[in-house]
């Protein structure tokens, strides 16, 4: 998905319609940590995976 | 040796029988080479969630003889885990740490299991988690699965961490996959399907998406870090 940039972490999970509770993100391989969401600008060229679970065990 | 952490665990005598360390390490090299079972052996492995995902995976580490499992969790046995989870009717109201550990022992009494009747947390994840190289996530809830996850890639960064999400339901077994999503981290199931009416967690799937899970483990103990 292509977005607008910079963007910030929580921005972008609230752009997606995540829950903040139900995803890990990492930015180029590494975790962005849960406090550093608010803070941690993206930008162009970086490669982003959210991983957001389900109930389930 | 059997390690416990109150009650003494079953007794090798007892469950054992005739079998001794060395007729079961026997049987399993004869099946799995020494240089695999040596890798086996030596292998460190904590699973967080005792339920359909958890327990499976347990036994499935266990059968292939893996030296050092730590298994976690606060519950006890219902009646409704049965559908799916790794346990008897005789563990009904028992803490699902114990009882698999018992029912581990009857595969093999002689491996390495640690239990722990906590809930995880961020504040106890480092210590929890110290002397374990492969963690594998098998929680239920979302909100549990995910904090885990964040604390591990946050605070242990240089662990192995296999985690699963999507198994409900009785949908095509050949959704589900594998896949490798960070340096150590790597992700099972379907990525969506969570339980509905009539299409809840059934062992058939769970199954699938746990032996995922005890797949990369061993993946991973035979150094091949690819999902």
């Amino acid at each position: 998905m292509a977005v607008a940039t910079p963007i910030s972490v929580t921005a972008l999970i609230r752009l997606g319609k995540l829950r903040p509770d139900r995803v890990a993100v990492e930015v180029n391989g590494l975790i962005v940590p849960r406090a550093q969401r608010d803070t941690r600008q993206l930008n162009d060229g970086d490669s982003v995976e959210i991983v957001s679970f389900v109930q389930g065990g | 040796m059997m390690h416990t952490d109150n009650d003494g665990g079953p007794s090798i005598t007892r469950i054992a029988g005739a079998a001794t360390m060395d007729d079961i390490r026997t049987a399993l090299i004869e099946r799995h080479s020494l240089p695999v079972q040596r890798l086996l052996d030596n292998a460190r492995v904590a699973i967080a969630g005792l339920g359909g995902l958890g327990s499976t995976v347990a036994v499935a580490l266990a059968r292939i003889g893996v030296g050092h499992l730590h298994l976690i969790d606060r519950d006890v046995v219902d009646m409704s885990n049965l559908n799916r989870q790794q346990y008897f009717l005789k563990d009904l109201g028992s803490p699902k740490t114990r009882a698999l550990r018992d029912n581990l022992a009857m595969i093999n009494p002689y491996l390495d299991v640690r239990i722990a009747t906590v809930t995880v947390t961020d504040d106890n994840v480092t210590g929890l988690f110290a002397d374990d190289d492969i963690i594998c996530e098998a929680f239920d809830v979302p909100e549990n699965k995910t904090m885990l996850v964040n604390a591990v890639l946050e605070r242990l960064p240089h662990k192995k961490l296999v985690c699963a999400s999507g198994m409900a339901g009785f949908g095509s077994s050949n959704t589900i996959s594998t896949r490798r999503v960070g340096d150590n981290l790597y992700l099972c199931g379907d990525g969506r399907t969570e339980p509905s009416p009539g299409a809840g967690l059934m062992a058939p799937r769970v199954g699938i998406v746990a032996c995922h899970e005890a797949n990369m483990i061993t993946r991973l103990i035979m150094q091949d870090k690819e999902a």
